[in-house]
């Protein structure tokens, strides 16, 4: 209900000349509304990756460009949905359909919906399906957002090499390296992936390292990065963030919060 | 049938500039030469890499390619398995996954290169369609079939080297998803898919030694199974005798007794399938096969048995 009447009372024009934190914002609270309504949500992944998602739509692509992308973490699709509805192309009546019955916009993203180009979900599937777009269109950029946990997939670095040797240098991407899975720390599990960006560099990547959370410094990277190498951006986000009580808390990886923590999470941004 | 495939792809690589192959470091005997040296940017190694091959393929479906993916029938399907069954065919992609040297076929490399379960395993996924040709000249037609008319994911199951043709003795063109008879007989249908069609041949020259004709059939579709043709094939032959290179579970074999039930069909059935036991022979493959129950000899002595010759 709350959803509907904060829909129905936006004010498109605005929402347009938004700046990337007012947009931030609303993203989360459109994800803390539909999670209302949902059993399982995936909310400390897809508000950690808030900014890097905001960053790939409004600073990188045009909107006819969008088909270039891919969210290799496929869990946190509602982020992309509230992306795409932003866009106008899902629309509100079908975001409103999140994870009910009859509705094609699940937990995870479903190719046949107008906007998302792959149907993710299991991890480490991506990078590779966004090899075969570079390799399709090679005359633009093809940007694809994976988990650090994803990086413990072999699939993963399979596709590392292989997109190094054909040479798909329009490949761009962006690790939401917010250091946490499901059961613990990424960097507890795996110390020795770190730092990630070498790992990249030493399979004949351009790689670098930013904080996740600042849109210009993740834009600036991937515009100036050496565009004769695929490019990797480890970008290092909080998961969770910014909700004090979600922070780098593993329960939030797929809990939905009850009215109480609603109520706090959104008191906490509208005084961002 | 290697070599044939290769021939057949680079034909319509030729007339249709959407077609790209995708290979996992398949050997040099694989012969894809003269694709990879006319179409350079249409022929991609991706290594011993047989997810990201999958992978790739599917990005590049996904953005209107036609794609083949090529490698020894056990590396294509069950190595990159997930990727088959959420890229390809969650997303009914058509993207033709060709799997060299199926079965029993690298008997001498060991049960690890052998696919004794890839029919069964490729059957149960939704949108996958299998095509199991039973000589070269089946295959130039699947080729052709999966280059210009397939929207869905295949698996496209061959043999290796040195299959001689036998369908050419047919004027019933090869029409997918129908199975096809080769052979017109009477009372036994003989019926197999793959390069098994061999023994049907065998067999067949020995009964006619005792004046028996049998019928001889190609179920080179694999799914989805024509069951009008079988349908048909029920009310016709007393005797029904599938032969396959695959395990007796979930194969030709599975499919037949399934369906005869499903028809009444009042006949007896023969099933000579693989059975559900891993078995090792690095001689010939035909000895692994008769290990298995499959040989001339075997079966010509069950047909005896039942027709009291």
């Amino acid at each position: 209900m709350w959803l509907i009447v904060f829909i129905k009372t936006k004010k498109k024009n605005l929402l347009f000349k938004m700046n990337s934190q007012q947009r931030c914002i609303l993203f989360r609270k459109k994800i803390l509304y539909l999670s209302q309504r949902v059993s399982a949500l995936h909310i400390g992944g897809s508000f950690s990756c808030t900014e890097i998602l905001d960053t790939i739509f409004f600073k990188l692509l045009k909107k006819k460009d969008i088909d270039n992308f891919i969210l290799s973490k496929g869990h946190c699709s509602v982020l992309h949905y509230v992306i795409l509805n932003h866009l106008e192309i899902v629309s509100d009546k079908q975001l409103n359909s999140y994870s009910k019955s009859h509705s094609k916009f699940g937990v995870h993203p479903e190719v046949s919906n107008k906007g998302i180009n792959a149907s993710t979900g299991s991890l480490g599937h991506g990078l590779a399906i966004a090899a075969g777009f570079a390799m399709a269109k090679k005359s633009k950029d093809i940007y694809v957002v994976l988990s650090d946990g994803e990086l413990q997939e072999g699939s993963t670095w399979e596709a590392v090499i292989a997109i190094k040797a054909l040479k798909l240098n329009n490949l761009v991407i962006i690790i939401d390296n917010n250091n946490y899975q499901s059961l613990e720390k990424t960097s507890v599990s795996h110390p020795y992936l770190y730092p990630i960006e070498k790992k990249f560099i030493e399979f004949g990547w351009d790689s670098k390292s930013c904080n996740g959370h600042d849109v210009n410094v993740m834009s600036n990277l991937v515009k100036k990065r050496n565009k004769k190498k695929p490019f990797c951006l480890v970008a290092k986000t909080v998961k969770g963030f910014p909700i004090s009580f979600m922070k780098n808390q593993p329960i939030w990886h797929y809990r939905s919060p009850n009215k109480q923590e609603l109520e706090k999470a959104l008191k906490e941004l509208n005084s961002k | 049938m290697r070599n044939s495939f290769s021939d057949y792809l680079f034909k319509e690589a030729d007339r249709d500039p959407n077609i790209y192959i995708i290979v996992a470091d398949i050997s040099p005997a694989g012969s894809m030469e003269k694709f990879r040296k006319k179409h350079p940017k249409r022929f991609i190694n991706v290594g011993v890499a047989e997810q990201s091959m999958i992978g790739i393929a599917a990005g590049l479906a996904l953005k209107g390619k036609k794609v083949f993916v090529y490698t020894i029938a056990t590396f294509a399907l069950y190595r990159p398995f997930e990727m088959i069954r959420d890229n390809l065919c969650y997303q009914n992609l058509p993207v033709t996954v060709v799997g060299m040297g199926a079965g029993t076929i690298y008997n001498n490399l060991g049960g690890t290169h052998m696919t004794q379960e890839d029919v069964s395993i490729a059957r149960s996924v939704p949108n996958l369609k299998i095509i199991s040709p039973s000589d070269p000249l089946e295959l130039a037609s699947s080729v052709r079939y999966c280059a210009r008319f397939s929207k869905s994911p295949i698996y496209l199951r061959i043999g290796k080297s040195g299959e001689k043709n036998f369908t050419n003795l047919t004027s019933e063109k090869w029409r997918f998803g129908k199975i096809r008879n080769i052979l017109k007989g009477r009372k036994i249908c003989i019926i197999s898919h793959g390069i098994l069609i061999k023994i049907s041949f065998k067999i067949l020259d020995k009964l006619k030694e005792k004046n028996i004709s049998p019928s001889i059939y190609s179920c080179h579709t694999m799914k989805p199974f024509d069951n009008d043709g079988f349908k048909k094939i029920c009310t016709k032959y007393d005797l029904i005798v599938s032969i396959e290179d695959h395990s007796e579970i979930g194969g030709l074999g599975s499919l037949i007794r399934e369906k005869a039930f499903i028809n009444k069909f009042n006949g007896k059935v023969l099933n000579y399938s693989l059975k559900d036991k891993f078995i090792n022979d690095y001689g010939s493959q035909d000895k692994l096969l008769s290990l298995h129950g499959i040989s001339e000899y075997n079966i010509i002595k069950d047909i005896k048995k039942i027709l009291s010759f």
